[in-house]
């Protein structure tokens, strides 16, 4: 059986390393969260201007002020702290955040990565995408494998406008893992009772070894 | 000189300009400057460029000066929340100029430092970088160029913001995600007008906690704040 979303999320949480200021996208990424491994301590960055993002408040207890980049109304932690959009987007492209966990619609071999715009459909805007992948450590992206008509999401070339350039590192769908690598992409997991050839039949991309 | 005004529409008085370039903070509807907005809206100005991360919805913040069709010109990383909005960019009665969310912060914090360009990693190979100036620099893994653009400070005619609490020379604090664009967004203008929920006597803010001194704030009102919530979330209490 594929990795069905709260799998892959919970996948993905093993990416974290202890003592990681971690940025984690909507969707999916936002899953995360609740599957950070016991012993590891990681401070969540919200970049509307916020580390250290407590969980969503008790009803009554919601804050005007205190929202996260989804416009979610949150609560802060002990070791929150709060700051301005420009200092905000200064630790991300400054490269003290060490990790982005992102949705995709498609990625690249070579790591290219789109994720905001589907021309001619309603545009929304890129937010805080384009800074986040230029300028944190590692980008991993979590998304399906394939699209709802069954086509791969992972291809030789991103079809869709790019949001970064070979920006990213890893690649987590409901079939595995795979990173991008010299060449091509590796396959560095398959998820329970998803074969080798599966993967390689859902994969547009290259797949070295 | 005094900085405190009775109103919005007071504060406004002899800024405002057919055609002006308006830098505002907030993020989302959190920290919007919605008192100032609101007496824009009633002095009818237009032709407005707005530099703001989003653009309200369609009854608050922003969007009410879209539905009186006072906008020309939106600066924005993402505007996905506002129905008349899509209707007026698709309609092409509406100017649109996506920027990187963290570009837009940099943008107006450089035009409020005095720097009318920088260069960025953020938007290389895409859209985003086309017509702009490129240029590499050794910042890569043993001093390996790798490829920025330029992009340039915003210098606004006006910029409006909402923080939590004033002194009456302006010295400014932000409560929690509402310091937001409010902080970059009142550097970059020729006038700063900020809106607030309380006004102090000065000398009781604690001088090391300001968050935006007074020197960028020329006027200042307090109001009564609606501070609507876009997406109320909340979590189950745990049975005891």
């Amino acid at each position: 059986m594929p990795w069905d979303r709260n799998q892959m999320a919970a996948r993905a949480a093993q990416e974290l390393q202890d003592g990681w200021y971690v940025n984690l996208g909507i969707g999916i990424p936002t899953l995360v969260s609740n599957y950070i491994p016991e012993g590891i301590e990681v401070t969540l960055q919200s970049e509307n201007g916020m580390l250290g993002m407590g969980p969503f408040p008790y009803e009554g207890e919601e804050d005007a002020d205190l929202i996260n980049a989804g416009k979610q109304t949150i609560t802060e932690l002990p070791q929150t702290a709060y700051f301005d959009s420009a200092t905000s987007f200064a630790m991300i492209r400054g490269g003290k955040i060490a990790m982005a966990i992102l949705g995709a619609m498609e990625v690249a071999e070579n790591g290219d990565l789109a994720n905001w715009m589907i021309p001619g459909k309603l545009v929304k805007g890129m937010g805080g995408a384009m800074d986040l992948v230029a300028g944190v450590g590692r980008v991993v992206v979590v998304m399906d494998h394939t699209n709802k008509h069954g086509d791969s999401k992972v291809l030789k070339a991103c079809t869709l406008p790019l949001t970064g350039q070979s920006v990213v590192d890893r690649i987590i769908t409901n079939l595995g893992v795979l990173d991008v690598v010299e060449g091509g992409l590796k396959i560095v997991e398959l998820a329970e009772g998803v074969s080798e050839a599966d993967m390689r039949a859902a994969t547009e991309a290259t797949i070295v070894d | 000189m005094k900085k405190v005004y009775a109103n919005a529409a007071e504060a406004l008085e002899g800024v405002l300009h057919d055609g002006m370039f308006i830098a505002s903070g907030g993020f989302g509807l959190c920290g919007i400057p919605e008192l100032l907005l609101s007496a824009i809206k009633d002095a009818g100005t237009k032709d407005l460029t707005f530099a703001s991360n989003n653009a309200g919805v369609d009854d608050f913040g922003i969007g009410i000066l879209l539905q009186t069709r006072q906008v020309k010109k939106m600066i924005s990383s993402y505007v996905g929340e506002n129905a008349e909005f899509m209707r007026q960019y698709l309609s092409g009665e509406l100017e649109l100029e996506f920027n990187p969310q963290g570009t837009l912060a940099e943008r107006m914090r450089a035009g409020g430092a005095g720097i009318p360009g920088f260069y960025t990693k953020t938007g290389v190979g895409t859209v985003i970088a086309e017509g702009k100036d490129h240029k590499e620099f050794p910042t890569g893994p043993d001093g390996a160029m790798e490829t920025y653009i330029m992009e340039e400070g915003i210098f606004a005619d006006l910029a409006i913001v909402k923080a939590w609490k004033a002194d009456e020379t302006g010295n400014l604090i932000f409560r929690k995600t509402a310091r937001n664009f409010n902080v970059p967004a009142a550097t970059c203008g020729k006038i700063c007008i900020a809106e607030v929920e309380e006004i102090v006597p000065t000398g009781s803010l604690d001088a090391d906690a300001i968050h935006l001194p007074g020197i960028y704030v020329h006027r200042l009102i307090k109001g009564d704040h609606e501070k609507r919530i876009e997406q109320r979330t909340t979590r189950q209490r745990k049975e005891a």
